[in-house]
């Protein structure tokens, strides 16, 4: 990494400029579409999971938000041991890819209420990530 | 955070926090739009805030404690754990003000099985969570923007992401991580 020293700062400032620059609030996307793509890319999806959503998710950890193995067609609010906004809990829905994509999208439009504000604005990234959280398997029922 | 770049990051660090500091105030305005009042829910979603910067802080102490940080860059970890002590602080301030109780920390053990480090082996397991946490508070700050109703409270979340947003970029370039080429590259 030597050699990326000298042209470091330059590449921190132009991460930072963009980060700055590109923070659009979910309210300013596009109007939400009625399902995701059928057939999204799951190995993608991984990758964009592990960067967009690791930050407080994972699939066999409640941590900042609930753990999500098997979270496709599964009712929202449905983690015994995690504690959910009250909004989620009263919202009925349940994580079908449509729905996942609405919520991606702009959780606080979809559920006002709800704690989570991170969002996913390119709809073939939030396509790809519904196709790898669909391909995770859900955990055995306990004994 | 390899031992002989440490000198190269903490200078690269330094010249770019003050433009940091003016690339935030420069993007507050777009986001400065009128809302409803709603210091209950504000709050809410600045105890997600402060959850997040309790796990970092946890993280940083596991893996300062994990024997695995070369010694030369125990100093930038420090410094980093510490601007996630400040954010804290600063998200308690601010969700005091609105009237509400900040969320607590949860154990360092807890945070242990919640990161699963039991499967950390080597720096570059370090790295990779630490990219992982620093990158999705990034995002994570971008995204309260819209929603928190209380514009007074942009400037300093706009600020949070552009510090998270440094982190991650030190990890990118010290597990020779590409730099997407597509933008944007947060939000």
């Amino acid at each position: 990494m030597v050699r990326l020293l000298s042209p470091l700062h330059h590449v921190v400032v132009a991460a930072l400029l963009l980060a700055a620059c590109y923070a659009q609030p979910a309210h300013a996307q596009p109007a939400p579409a009625a399902s995701p793509k059928a057939a999204g890319d799951p190995v993608r999806g991984e990758k964009l999971y592990e960067a967009r959503c690791g930050g407080c998710h994972s699939l066999d950890a409640n941590r900042i938000g609930p753990k999500h193995r098997g979270v496709v067609g599964r009712p929202a609010a449905s983690i015994p041991d995690f504690m959910y906004s009250s909004a989620l809990k009263k919202s009925k829905l349940v994580w079908t890819p449509a729905n996942l994509d609405r919520w991606l999208m702009g959780p606080s439009r979809f559920v006002p209420g709800t704690r989570m504000a991170a969002f996913v604005s390119v709809p073939a990234d939030r396509t790809d990530i519904i196709a790898y959280l669909a391909s995770t398997t859900p955990p055995p029922p306990k004994k | 955070m390899t031992e002989p770049n440490r000198r190269g990051l903490l200078t690269g660090m330094a010249l770019t926090t003050a433009g940091l500091t003016a690339l935030a105030g420069v993007a507050t305005p777009a986001f400065a739009k009128k809302a409803k009042s709603n210091p209950a829910q504000d709050a809410n979603l600045l105890n997600a805030a402060i959850a997040l910067e309790h796990e970092g802080i946890g993280a940083y102490t596991i893996a300062l404690g994990s024997g695995l940080i070369p010694p030369a860059a125990v100093g930038l970890v420090t410094s980093f754990q510490g601007h996630h002590k400040q954010h804290r602080d600063e998200l308690a301030a601010a969700i005091r003000r609105l009237g509400a109780t900040p969320a607590e920390s949860k154990t360092i053990e807890q945070y242990a099985v919640d990161l699963n480090a039991g499967a950390i082996t080597g720096l570059a397991d370090i790295q990779r969570l630490a990219l992982r946490l620093e990158r999705g508070a990034a995002n994570a700050y971008l995204g309260l923007i819209g929603p928190i109703a209380n514009s007074d409270l942009h400037l300093m979340l706009a600020r949070f992401a552009a510090d998270e947003a440094t982190h991650a970029t030190v990890f990118i370039l010290d597990l020779k991580e590409m730099i997407p080429t597509q933008a944007p590259l947060y939000g």
